[in-house]
């Protein structure tokens, strides 16, 4: 079967409940997509399809039916996006590894609502764990990105 | 025989490593220094001036020895260095380095040892000496007990410093300019004339030179880093998806790996059939492994998916299979015989409370799981003669000698890349899951193995903290506190942690204690006694280890206390602080959250106050008692570390610790039953969500005089002073954890 993925396609050869995370990770080797629960309960494996954002680890492969973007391609070091950039102008990250999904739940959020309140930011992001506790910094890159974009 | 003598016989617990003492040691082997690791194959113009900083013709490498859990260590090791060797921190690559001897952690000595951390007399600072001496002598290198930054903060000056003076006596040779005329700035010696000498280019030259021990350290009012807000040198690859991390770890023709073990944890595996396994899409192998079997497949969704079809045959847990049976034998435990030390014995408690006691209760705490994001795994390549490991850990030179036990190779051949851990809490401190990939990959030398745990099977192996339980009892006199009497019983994480690595710890164990015995407040009457419960199910070091249980207790009694003596909360802790800096942490938060100001009719206040690793942190908080249930509005932490090396990172961190230290104290527990955890993913013990998020304001102090760590000090007050919030704001008061099962939390 065929994806695209951050602006290229693939042809891929697996099983049609493979999970999309994992033909990302194992098959595409795009690893910015991480696997945390497999259970869609802690939001660290989402993308996007078309724009909106899904968890990768229970969408299937064969049930995707647009482009996927993933943190490697929303944005690269040198050419970030508004995000991205707020992620990195708060110094939101400690470990790190829940933020690519945090960052594609909010690029999400702010394409849906321009300037979400922050009951709106707390629903839209309440579904992506963070172990370290990076929520404050969260809340504000979130309205940072929303005056940027 | 004097007290420091004997106390030099015994052993003592090290944050999680075990140090035997009684090992006579002369004082000129403790003060030889190790051999700089980084000579080892340097190649031809390259210079190493020490084991933390490399510069050749085209760049300058900075070693972070200690490992990066998210706590931003690896920058701040960075930013210390380049504080005294002038670069700026977009100059320098960093590397964590390989494990050595040279990179011994020369703080963990300072909390291991039974003296409070506030004791400067001759026993306690000669105590320190004798087991620092100790760790170096073992080379034990490790991070963990917020004690990377006390270990590296002068010792990380000095290697910079000591680099920039060699350079400065390279670019004399070359220029003919004496060194004292020379400046440096951004990576590059200065001439008088304004000609600049790169380092880089100066690494040829440099590298035939002895490397100047001369130094003298800068004072802090020259610092152009220290205690400036940095750009932490991971932030931009982890919000781009560019940070690898353990489990991205991509090594040429590795197989991926899933295994499932025993979740009566320890228990014998009797017997399992994987027919259907060996037969589903991808599976090349299925291995036995100590207590289970392992898959290997060519991608890691078929290795945990043919493991999951395999049919188990499980022995019985080697441990109580009922959480309640864990209870009853905590319960069981307050008795002379079981009494690890007493800890503290001021004043006549007995006669104090002889008059009646204001409070009489017993407080508990639950298993927690660490539940890292980043599910455990390791990377692994067995050859003869080489064995290579790709993992994020805490202790290095442990994990040579685990691995090499496995696979009967020399700790000298397991070479070990250190990864960045997408978190740990502690449970990265652990080696089962190391070892189960070295076991698999020396079933088929070769070929690397990549070995990663499904969630489910993370927090089924997560050895979670310690249950624990403490009887408090306390005199109130004339509106005051008078008497304190503490009793804690809880297994020994340090033994169960340190027994799986095969090292037994005899002696009392200082996290049965810790957050109880040591908050430096000046009762009149304090007795403190620990009790060691057997062991139960196996644990490990959880964020501030004993502390997050001992806070809980300690407070929580001193708070029910001030209540019926009728003070207030906040100013009857600061009477009884003797400790200045620790009256001042008070005070700050005092002033921070505006305490005693008019609440609303569903709110309330409360105040929390613990020692841990050195560091008095104290906390308020504020709930509103909703119709849906609490809601926690803000939090006002102070801290004293002595010196904010960064404050963006400081502030940060004391933020996560406390919304760490919260999320679980309202929401989670590990519970067993049939032997097994009851809690299978992150719907069952999911710590806090950004919904449940207050506001949190951060004041870092600097009054102390020693440096000190700030990752786990704020998570120990945090459980105590929501408990106390709840009570102010409900009249309820809740001596156990998790808070869920007595209130409902937005």
């Amino acid at each position: 079967m065929q994806l695209v993925v951050d602006g290229k396609r693939h042809d891929v050869d697996v099983e049609d409940d493979m999970p999309l995370l994992w033909v990302l990770r194992d098959e595409l080797n795009i690893k910015g997509v991480k696997y945390g629960c497999g259970v869609a309960a802690c939001g660290a494996c989402t993308v996007h399809i078309d724009g909106v954002a899904v968890r990768s680890c229970q969408t299937a492969v064969s049930d995707v039916d647009g482009e996927v973007t993933t943190i490697n391609g929303l944005g690269t070091p040198d050419a970030m996006h508004a995000v991205q950039e707020a992620w990195v102008e708060h110094q939101v990250a400690q470990c790190g590894y829940c933020q690519s999904g945090q960052i594609m739940q909010a690029a999400s959020l702010l394409a849906e609502i321009k300037m979400p309140s922050d009951a709106e930011i707390d629903e839209a992001m309440s579904g992506n764990l963070c172990r370290c506790g990076t929520y404050p910094r969260i809340r504000a890159a979130v309205k940072t990105a929303a005056t940027k974009l | 025989m004097g007290k420091v003598g004997t106390i030099a016989r015994r052993t003592f617990l090290i944050g999680a490593a075990a140090v035997a003492g009684g090992v006579a040691f002369g004082v000129y082997k403790v003060r030889t220094p190790f051999e700089n690791p980084l000579k080892d194959g340097l190649v031809d113009g390259s210079a190493t001036f020490n084991p933390w900083v490399l510069i050749d013709s085209d760049k300058i490498t900075l070693i972070g020895s200690h490992g990066d859990k998210g706590q931003g260590v690896m920058h701040v090791q960075a930013a210390l260095i380049a504080e005294e060797l002038d670069v700026e921190l977009d100059q320098v690559e960093t590397s964590f380095g390989k494990p050595d001897k040279a990179y011994w952690n020369r703080a963990m000595a300072e909390d291991g040892v039974p003296y409070l951390s506030t004791d400067r007399g001759f026993a306690a600072e000669t105590t320190r000496k004798v087991m620092g001496g100790a760790l170096k002598l073992l080379g034990m290198q490790g991070t963990g007990g917020s004690s990377s930054v006390p270990d590296s903060f002068v010792k990380l000056r000095e290697a910079g410093a000591m680099a920039r003076e060699t350079l400065k006596l390279a670019a004399s040779n070359v220029s003919g300019v004496p060194v004292a005329q020379l400046k440096t700035a951004n990576g590059k010696v200065i001439l008088p004339d304004g000609t600049e000498l790169a380092y880089t280019a100066l690494a040829a030259e440099a590298a035939k030179l002895e490397p100047v021990r001369d130094i003298v350290l800068r004072d802090p009012s020259e610092w152009r880093l220290i205690g400036k807000p940095m750009q932490r040198l991971d932030i931009v690859a982890k919000s781009t998806g560019t940070q690898a991390y353990g489990i991205d770890v991509e090594i040429e023709g590795a197989v991926h790996a899933a295994v499932v073990c025993n979740p009566r944890q320890g228990g014998a595996l009797n017997g399992y059939d994987a027919t259907e396994a060996k037969t589903m899409r991808g599976v090349q192998k299925v291995v036995d492994v100590t207590g289970g079997v392992a898959v290997v497949a060519d991608n890691t969704w078929r290795a945990i998916k043919a493991a999951e079809a395999i049919e188990f045959d499980w022995g019985p847990a080697p441990y109580p299979a009922e959480q309640s049976d864990h209870w009853a034998e905590v319960e069981a435990s307050f008795s002379d015989d079981r009494l690890d030390k007493e800890w503290r014995a001021d004043g006549d408690v007995d006669q104090a409370l002889a008059g009646g006691k204001a409070v009489a209760a017993d407080y508990r705490v639950p298993y927690v799981a660490h539940a890292p994001l980043e599910p455990l795994n390791a990377t692994v390549l067995v050859e003869d003669g080489k064995v290579t490991v790709w993992t994020g850990h805490q202790i290095p030179r442990m994990l040579q000698q685990q691995v090499a036990a496995v696979t009967g190779h020399d700790p000298e051949q397991v070479d070990f890349v250190n990864q960045y851990m997408g978190g740990s809490f502690g449970h990265r401190l652990e080696f089962e899951h190391v070892k189960l990939a070295a076991e698999v990959a020396n079933q088929m030398r070769g070929t690397p193995v990549k070995l990663t745990y499904s969630r489910e099977e993370d927090f089924a192996h997560d050895f979670p903290r310690h249950i624990g339980m403490a009887r408090g009892a306390g005199a109130v006199k004339d509106g005051k506190v008078v008497a304190m009497d503490l009793s804690v019983a809880m297994p020994s994480v340090i033994n169960s942690q340190m027994g799986r690595a095969g090292i037994s710890v005899p002696g009392p164990d200082t996290q049965i204690s810790a957050g109880a015995w040591n908050n430096p407040y000046s009762l009149e009457n304090f007795r403190m006694r620990a009790y060691r419960v057997p062991e139960l199910a196996p644990t490990s070091s959880w964020r501030s280890v004993g502390a997050s249980a001992g806070g809980f207790f300690f407070d929580s009694l001193l708070d029910e206390l001030i209540h019926e003596a009728g003070a207030d909360p906040l100013a009857e802790r600061i009477r009884l602080m003797e400790h200045d800096v620790s009256r001042k942490v008070l005070e700050a938060v005092g002033e921070m959250s505006n305490w005693g100001s008019p609440l609303g009719v569903n709110q309330g206040r409360g105040v929390a106050f613990v020692e841990s690793f050195g560091v008095p942190t104290a906390e308020v908080i504020e709930v509103t008692n909703t119709d849906d249930g609490i809601r926690i509005d803000k939090v006002w932490v102070a801290a004293d570390v002595g010196t904010v090396i960064d404050p963006v990172n400081f502030e940060n961190l004391v933020q996560g610790g406390v919304i760490f230290a919260l999320g679980h104290a309202m929401n989670s527990e590990i519970t067993y039953s049939d032997g097994m955890a009851e809690q299978a993913n992150y719907w069952d013990a999911e710590g806090m969500r950004m919904h449940q998020c207050p506001e949190i304001f951060v004041k870092g102090m600097e009054n102390s005089d020693k440096v000190r760590g700030i990752g786990e000090p704020p998570v120990p007050p945090a459980a105590p002073a929501l408990a106390n919030a709840i009570f102010a704001a409900t009249g309820k008061r809740i001596r156990e954890l998790p808070l869920y099962h007595h209130v409902d939390f937005v």
